[in-house]
């Protein structure tokens, strides 16, 4: 029932969406121009295309956050039991966040989370 | 007493939640208008609709649905033209699983916690869209920053939540809202401390709106917007601040606790959102914008060892309660 009503909410979100650009439509002019289409650029003619190379520097964030992501997975099941299960759980996922946290240490200390 | 149909009421609860949808944050917006405002001492328009320019933000949704739908030539129409939607649809899925009071929610589920954080997180990819499909090297760099930060701060926010399901022993909204108690103020608040600062650079507002940053990024993934996709996008915005809102209210602050909680529970939820959402402008009024670096240090030197800690602490009480 619960996913019922989600999926209703979404399906009347989609709508809202549609109808107002529908009803948009009705309200707005539509006049394009060549110069309207052109890429902002701070008003100079735009230089080169939009999609350039560039370089990603963060990729070794992405790595870290891809890293903890996967424990949080774990983390969310875990949180619910963690009463009934005592002590023993509780060091097991020490030692399991212990690791990550290690490394999240080693990363720190030889200089990634630096920004280059 | 009648019994509703299924159907019915199905109809009904989504009519409801998209109703608080169109609602809120727009109350959210006027406010931060005219907090602003106030808090800065610049007044802004004041003569729309008389009493202190109330009827400002009524006028602004008059422009922005007025206005030619451009879309550059150098842009992936389809995405671009989709973006809007995937920043808001999200916002108002989420909002759905966010109780008021006990029973009055859109759908209570066991894993509520779960699902609003997983729903609120899909609403980035709109922003992603926008930045890449606009063609315009402004956009792509504000996306390409928006990616950096909610790569890093998803984590502790997603760790803040998880202290306190560990701290209620359960996912779901409603059970972890009874389960709070005034002591919680005291113990979680490392926890709530990393989840509103997280929560509102997730939302890339100042001091944490680097992916925009006016001064270098003229508007960043939404400088090719305009009219009424660009209204859309402010939309999630303040949606998104009353998605952080609500849900801080139900972890941290005890959702509907307080004083006749029975008779004016939803009265209670709805004063927190609400403070909490002026916490949120007030941020954006003292706070100068943050660099990129130092964006990244504060997210994994600062907040994710905090979270970590409060995590260990978190356990360790519950184990031995």
């Amino acid at each position: 029932m619960a996913y019922v009503v989600v999926g209703a909410v979404l399906l009347a979100g989609v709508l809202f969406f549609a109808a107002g650009m529908a009803a948009n439509r009705l309200l707005r002019p539509h006049a394009p121009t060549r110069a309207k289409g052109t890429t902002y650029e701070s008003g100079v003619d735009p230089v080169g295309g939009g999609w350039a190379q560039t370089n990603v520097r963060y990729y070794l964030f992405a790595y870290l956050y891809v890293v903890f992501a996967v424990d949080a997975v774990y983390l969310f099941p875990w949180a619910t039991v963690v009463d009934r299960y005592g002590w023993a759980t509780l060091v097991e996922m020490g030692v399991f966040i212990g690791v990550l946290a290690v490394g999240l240490l080693y990363a720190w200390r030889s200089g990634v989370l630096r920004w280059v | 007493m009648t019994t509703v149909p299924d159907w019915l009421e199905v109809v009904l609860r989504a009519v409801a939640v998209l109703a608080a949808f169109l609602v809120l944050p727009l109350l959210v917006g006027q406010a931060e208008h005219k907090v602003m405002a106030h808090m800065q001492g610049r007044m802004g328009p004041m003569y729309a609709g008389g009493f202190h320019g109330w009827a400002q933000l009524v006028a602004d949704g008059v422009k922005f649905a007025q206005k030619e739908d451009v879309a550059p030539r150098a842009a992936d129409r389809a995405v671009f033209r989709l973006a809007p939607a995937v920043a808001l649809v999200p916002y108002l899925v989420a909002l759905t699983a966010i109780p008021l009071a006990p029973g009055v929610v859109g759908a209570d589920m066991d894993a509520g916690l779960l699902f609003v954080l997983a729903a609120s997180a899909v609403g980035v990819l709109g922003t992603l869209m926008a930045g890449w499909a606009s063609g315009n090297k402004y956009s792509l760099l504000g996306g390409l920053r928006t990616a950096a930060q909610l790569l890093s701060y998803e984590l502790p926010l997603v760790l803040a939540a998880t202290s306190v399901a560990m701290a209620a022993g359960t996912l779901n909204l409603t059970g972890i809202a009874d389960a709070w108690g005034p002591w919680w103020l005291a113990w979680q608040l490392p926890a709530a401390a990393v989840f509103l600062v997280a929560g509102v650079a997730e939302l890339q507002r100042p001091p944490f709106d680097m992916p925009i940053a006016d001064a270098e990024l003229v508007m960043g993934p939404y400088t090719e917007y305009g009219g009424l996709r660009f209204a859309l996008f402010l939309l999630a915005e303040y949606a998104g601040i009353v998605v952080l809102a609500g849900l801080f209210t139900v972890l941290f602050l005890g959702g509907w606790a307080g004083p006749f909680a029975h008779v004016v529970g939803w009265l209670w939820t709805l004063v927190k959102v609400f403070v909490v959402s002026v916490v949120v402008i007030w941020i954006r009024v003292a706070w100068p914008r943050l660099r990129e670096d130092q964006l990244q240090a504060l997210a994994w030197k600062v907040l994710v060892p905090v979270a970590l800690g409060q995590l260990v602490l978190t356990g360790v009480v519950v184990v031995a309660s």
